[in-house]
């Protein structure tokens, strides 16, 4: 009976096609807005994960890798005195105003590295070379700064601008992460960065640690926590926390759960009220099939075969639809767009969810259905 | 031949049945008696509203009875579980509607071929076999049509193949002809009855249509839930 059940789904073009559209359109507005959403808190993150560092040390009040809250210079020896901790560096950040040759104004956020491992840098570089950091007056600008203070014809390796009246020198160009605010990041050395900033009593922001071989991060942060009674988190961790403020404090989950419930809304009534209008349309056909001995059994199944299948398609037709946007939009990190396998699996589950209730509903129906209907 | 020496194919005895409750209950079947015997086409006739459809969708096994005894074929319908019903429908009875109901997205072939598909049968022998049954109806050419496609009369004469096709032992026909005109009419029960003469296999015809009565072995009048009358139709041996 499949063979009719599929038939019957595809003679019905009209109806077909009508469920395929609200199903593709449901899957392709909570793939979309799914995907933006979680791009976005991956950009609410990037000021961690674009440093690499697995233990981040602060106040112990921080509530996110944006907020700088200054600790003491002695932090970086007390974390580092830890037992467990295979070495820990200063990290200075900061909002600064950049002045460029032009006259223009950009404000930045600047990043002071130490030194000597100048650890917490980029990994990749598009131009230049990360460790002449280490020269006179020397910063890296990431990618996103050559976007957002003029384009490659002003911020270039070579290219200079003022912070704070201080000279800077571009020595590479860094491709990292977008971050949330957008704001371009310059990197230099922590003493630099010390020096570029109006001086204040305490200038360390954060420290960046690392456990030894063998010991877990997780026990090492809980040390730092209990022998420093500063905030430590591992990179996770702060991820996280990073994440919940943003979501509690933006509106931004709201918002973005508002169009994704929408669309499941949306998806499951369109689907839902076609499907029932096609059980409803065929009850005569669905009564003849029973008078002639299918049982329940056998019509919910061939329901649920026409709801599933009809859902796979628009599955793939949405998620298609919706990579093709992410592709063509967000390319090279420009928005915010992260498919990822969980909102694949998550979705597919909402779809499941959407076409086990059009098919159960017509199912009730069809349970309802006495087989003597054929003959009024 | 005597009716003692006649095999039932329905025995209907004493069957009463109502539709709603209290103040708005109607009963539609009051009480009624009835054989219908192997070899013969019956037909059902009387005014609408009198219970024929009722009956029908009784001895279908399709509809509970209130009271009553009734036996189909040497089983007691009304006893079996409605999915036990269900099954014995499938294998021992035809259905031939006035509206047809064919489904329209199977072409004439594959709704022939859907109550072998219900018993399990694969497609492609389903398929071939329905085929049979419709060169046997005289539409082996109307094969791969849609029922859009087709005139009333091959519509019906597809739903009849339908209804043979698991060779069913009772044959149930709602008001057959009355979408049709005529000369389509005459044609669909001269069909009914060649198939229908079998002797292991009973036809009940439900009609308003006085042009086909002379097809009937014997016909039975409803009148306002009774069985008012019962007459022989065909003397045995005429044609």
């Amino acid at each position: 009976m499949n063979y009719v059940a599929l038939k019957m789904l595809f003679g019905d073009r009209a109806k077909y096609l009508m469920l395929l559209c609200g199903l593709s359109f449901a899957v392709m507005l909570i793939v979309q807005q799914g995907s933006i959403f979680w791009g976005l808190m991956v950009w609410s993150q990037s000021g961690i994960t674009n440093l690499r560092a697995p233990i981040w040390v602060t106040d112990p009040n921080i509530a996110q890798v944006e907020e700088v809250k200054p600790i003491a210079d002695t932090a970086v020896d007390r974390v580092r005195s830890v037992p467990g901790v295979e070495w820990a560096v200063p990290l200075y950040k900061g909002l600064l105003r950049a002045r460029l040759a032009s006259g223009d104004y950009h404000q930045i956020a600047l990043v002071g590295l130490e030194s000597a491992t100048l650890i917490g840098r980029p990994a990749d570089v598009l131009e230049g070379k990360i460790e002449d950091l280490r020269t006179p007056d020397a910063v890296v600008v990431d990618q996103w700064g050559v976007e957002r203070m003029g384009g490659p014809d002003v911020i270039k390796t070579g290219a200079t601008f003022e912070l704070n009246d201080k000279l800077a020198r571009i020595v590479a160009i860094a491709k990292t992460k977008k971050s949330f605010q957008n704001i371009p990041v310059v990197y230099t050395t922590y003493e630099r960065a010390v020096r570029y900033v109006p001086r204040e009593r305490r200038t360390l922001s954060y420290v960046l640690a690392k456990a030894k071989d063998g010991v877990p991060t997780e026990q090492v942060t809980a040390l730092i926590r209990e022998q420093t009674g500063l905030g430590a988190y591992t990179a996770e961790e702060f991820g996280l926390k990073t994440l919940w403020w943003v979501l509690k404090n933006t509106g931004i989950g709201v918002n973005f759960g508002t169009t994704i419930l929408l669309g499941f809304i949306v998806g499951t009534a369109i689907a839902g009220q076609t499907f029932y209008l096609f059980t409803v349309e065929n009850l005569r056909q669905f009564g003849a099939l029973k008078a002639m001995g299918a049982s329940t059994a056998v019509l919910a199944r061939m329901i649920l075969l026409q709801a599933f299948t009809v859902g796979l398609t628009g599955y793939g037709v949405g998620l298609g639809l919706a990579t093709l946007f992410g592709t063509m939009t967000a390319s090279g990190g420009r928005l915010p767009f992260v498919e990822t396998f969980t909102l694949l699996t998550l979705v597919f589950g909402a779809l499941l969810g959407i076409c086990m209730f059009s098919a159960l509903i017509s199912i009730v129906k069809l349970a309802r259905l006495e087989p003597a209907v054929v003959f009024r | 031949m005597r009716e003692t020496d006649r095999a039932p194919a329905v025995r209907v005895r004493g069957i009463i049945k109502s539709f709603g409750t209290g103040d708005t209950k109607v009963t539609v079947l009051k009480g009624i008696d009835l054989d219908v015997w192997l070899g013969e086409l019956l037909l059902l006739v009387g005014e609408s509203g009198g219970g024929k459809t009722t009956l029908l969708s009784v001895i279908a096994g399709i509809l509970d009875i209130d009271e009553g005894d009734l036996d189909v074929l040497g089983i007691p319908l009304a006893e079996l579980p409605a999915g036990k019903r269900t099954t014995f429908r499938g294998e021992t009875m035809g259905f031939i509607y006035q509206q047809f109901n064919l489904l329209p997205a199977l072409t004439a072939a594959e709704n022939v071929a859907v109550p072998l598909l219900i018993q399990g049968l694969g497609k492609r022998e389903a398929v071939r076999r329905a085929q049979a049954m419709l060169d046997r109806v005289g539409l082996s050419d109307r094969a791969d049509f849609l029922p859009r496609n087709l005139s009333g009369g091959q519509q019906q004469r597809v739903a009849i193949a339908r209804a043979l096709v698991n060779e069913p032992r009772l044959l149930i026909c709602d008001e057959p002809t009355a979408a049709l005109d005529g000369p389509n009419g005459q044609k669909i029960m001269e069909l009914l009855r060649e198939v229908g003469r079998a002797p292991d296999r009973s036809v009940v015809v439900v009609t308003h249509d006085s042009r086909i009565f002379h097809f009937g072995d014997r016909m039975a009048e409803l009148t306002d839930g009774r069985i008012t009358s019962v007459r022989e139709l065909r003397q045995e041996g005429s044609a």
